[in-house]
């Protein structure tokens, strides 16, 4: 494998002594697209913070391009690595562009001041994710899946080779969310040797038809890895997620996963007595 | 809020809100107990007495709407925070004690700043016990600390000697007077550090504004702003405090009607809340000192009587879109 850009090895960590991460490790090589799923729980998010160096890990490490995380500034991981945490509300009444421009912050000095480049930068992100006829509209006005166009849009404003996505789709619209994915893997395929995306979600259609490589995490451990036909067997799917599901292949060649029922019950005592 | 505005440019805006500015100091030069005042009195009366007024409404709106900003809630204010209260409670204390550990003439101030540090330090210990979303928790600690340090000032006034009540008294309503020209000056000094501190972090502040973590994945060190603004606030709020006493509700008002107005850009917000929070007082204060003449009414209670209602309008309505 090429060198990763984004590395966590052994990565491990608790929340009041209930460990929710136990020796994780990831490696993101250049031109690739990640995507880590798991049921709710399993430690996903705090997966994120870790790599983003949001939340200090209790155990392991991190390094971006190479270099250990904790070494560099928050300025120096801005300019290499754009974050979508998983919810952000904004209490106060922002533009969709004023919101579009703080994706520039890591480039511009200390009072913020704006050059043509970096208003022209925010246009195009704008146009990426369809949203140049909402840049003066108030956020707070905008549907939730708009909301997280908005948020692509400000990652992309970044300019980094890296993005860290935590359920960036989660309230789009079929099609937005495919969109989305389109433009995940066409903001790579430009420079496939620096840049890499990371996604967390819930949908495992998306996964297996966009991800080069998934991690399935379940209670906070990496039950497999590899790429999405070898990790999304239906076996594995159901014993993660309590359902039976099935995996077959469309007439295209892609990976077609239909959960069919689901296993839980709960709670499973009371499951019991009504028999 | 959510009414369209027209782009506000940083520039025109400023203009605009320095005339407002100086129109008012005009105002409330021409206007007095006096009809036709004399040079004297304009210069060595009124004159003071304006620009107090306008350092004091500057300090107060502009350390508003950086802790709005901070603290990512449209309805703190450095009185309803209790950071006010603080400063007064500080204030109060060396001036009733009688302390002066060496500062002499500075006793007072200091103390004020220090007890605008320590309210500020305590409701900061508060919110980040509350994790990424202080909300309501905050407001509520200002309210219980407010009533904390009331009745240790009046348990102050019980112990201390008649002849200084009347000067308590007069930071617990607050209102412009007359004070040293030397205090005056630190007064300025003071609000211009704060005030460069916080024009110099307006855009970081936009950024936290989304919240500590994505200000951080944003690239801002968030504990250096963070400490930053809590020590310029501070730094505001006690010298305001100090000349002033507890002028409330400024510091919601003003930065709250420009959001209306020219939206959340903290680059332009921060100078434009220190111009409108000027222009704010001076004109309160011209109503405070012609309204019952020749009573005069203490600014304090009408900076009350008009921002008691809005926050009350502003809470319910943040309520209502919550939900809750």
């Amino acid at each position: 494998m090429s060198a990763a850009l984004l590395a966590g090895r052994g990565l491990g960590h608790g929340y009041a002594g209930r460990p929710v991460l136990a020796r994780v490790d990831l490696a993101l090589a250049a031109g690739e697209l990640g995507v880590v799923v798991g049921p709710n729980g399993a430690g996903k998010t705090t997966l994120v913070r870790i790599l983003s160096g949001v939340l200090g890990a209790e155990t392991g490490t991190v390094e971006l391009l190479g270099r250990p995380l904790a070494s560099l500034s928050r300025r120096e991981i801005a300019r290499a690595l754009a974050v979508i945490p998983q919810d952000f509300g904004v209490p106060f009444p922002f533009r969709v562009r004023e919101l579009v421009a703080m994706g520039r912050a890591p480039h511009l000095g200390p009072l913020g001041r704006e050059t043509e480049a970096d208003r022209a930068c925010v246009r195009a992100c704008l146009e990426r994710v369809g949203l140049s006829e909402f840049a003066e509209r108030e956020f707070a006005t905008l549907s939730g899946g708009e909301k997280q166009r908005v948020a692509l849009a400000r990652a992309y404003a970044q300019q980094t080779g890296l993005l860290l996505l935590d359920e960036p789709t989660a309230h789009m619209d079929l099609g937005h969310r495919l969109h989305a994915f389109e433009n995940l893997r066409a903001f790579i395929a430009e420079r496939p040797a620096e840049r890499a995306v990371l996604v967390v979600t819930h949908d495992l259609v998306l996964a297996a038809r966009f991800a080069d490589s998934v991690w399935l995490l379940d209670g906070g451990r990496v039950a497999a890895e590899g790429r999405p036909e070898t990790v999304l067997t239906p076996e594995r799917i159901g014993e993660v997620y309590s359902v039976d599901a099935e995996v077959s292949h469309d007439s295209g060649g892609q990976l077609v996963i239909v959960a069919r029922r689901s296993r839980i019950r709960y709670p499973a005592s009371a499951d019991e007595s009504h028999r | 809020m959510t009414a369209p505005r027209a782009a506000a440019p940083l520039g025109r805006t400023l203009v605009g809100l320095t005339l407002l500015a100086l129109a008012a100091a005009g105002i409330s030069l021409a206007f007095g107990s006096a009809r036709e005042p004399t040079a004297e009195i304009l210069l060595e009366i009124r004159l003071p007495r304006v620009v107090i007024a306008a350092l004091v409404g500057a300090g107060l709106a502009t350390a508003g709407a950086l802790l709005q900003a901070l603290l990512r809630n449209p309805l703190a204010d450095p009185y309803i925070l209790g950071i006010s209260g603080g400063a007064a409670l500080g204030g109060i204390a060396a001036l009733a004690l009688g302390w002066s550990l060496g500062v002499g003439a500075f006793t007072v101030p200091v103390f004020a700043f220090a007890g605008a540090l320590g309210a500020t330090g305590l409701l900061y210990t508060i919110a980040a016990a509350g994790g990424r979303a202080p909300g309501y928790s905050l407001l509520l600690t200002g309210v219980v600390f407010n009533a904390f340090a009331s009745s240790v000032i009046v348990f102050l006034t019980t112990v201390v000697d008649v002849g200084r009540l009347a000067g308590i008294f007069l930071w617990l309503i607050g209102s412009i007077r007359l004070v040293e020209p030397w205090l005056i000056g630190m007064v300025a000094a003071l609000l211009a550090a704060g005030l460069a501190v916080g024009i110099h972090a307006a855009y970081a502040l936009n950024l936290l504004t989304l919240g500590d973590e994505m200000a951080q994945h944003l690239g801002v060190d968030v504990v250096r702003v963070r400490r930053r603004i809590l020590l310029a606030t501070a730094l505001m709020i006690g010298a305001s405090v100090a000349v002033s006493g507890l002028v409330g509700f400024v510091g919601l008002v003003v930065p709250h009607l420009l959001r209306l107005v020219i939206g959340s850009d903290h680059r332009l917000l921060v100078p434009a809340s220190a111009l409108l929070g000027a222009a704010f007082l001076m004109l309160a204060d011209t109503l405070a000192r012609t309204l019952l003449q020749p009573t005069e009414l203490p600014v304090g209670a009408l900076t009350a009587l008009m921002g008691g209602p809005l926050f009350l309008w502003l809470l319910r309505r943040d309520l209502a879109r919550l939900g809750a």
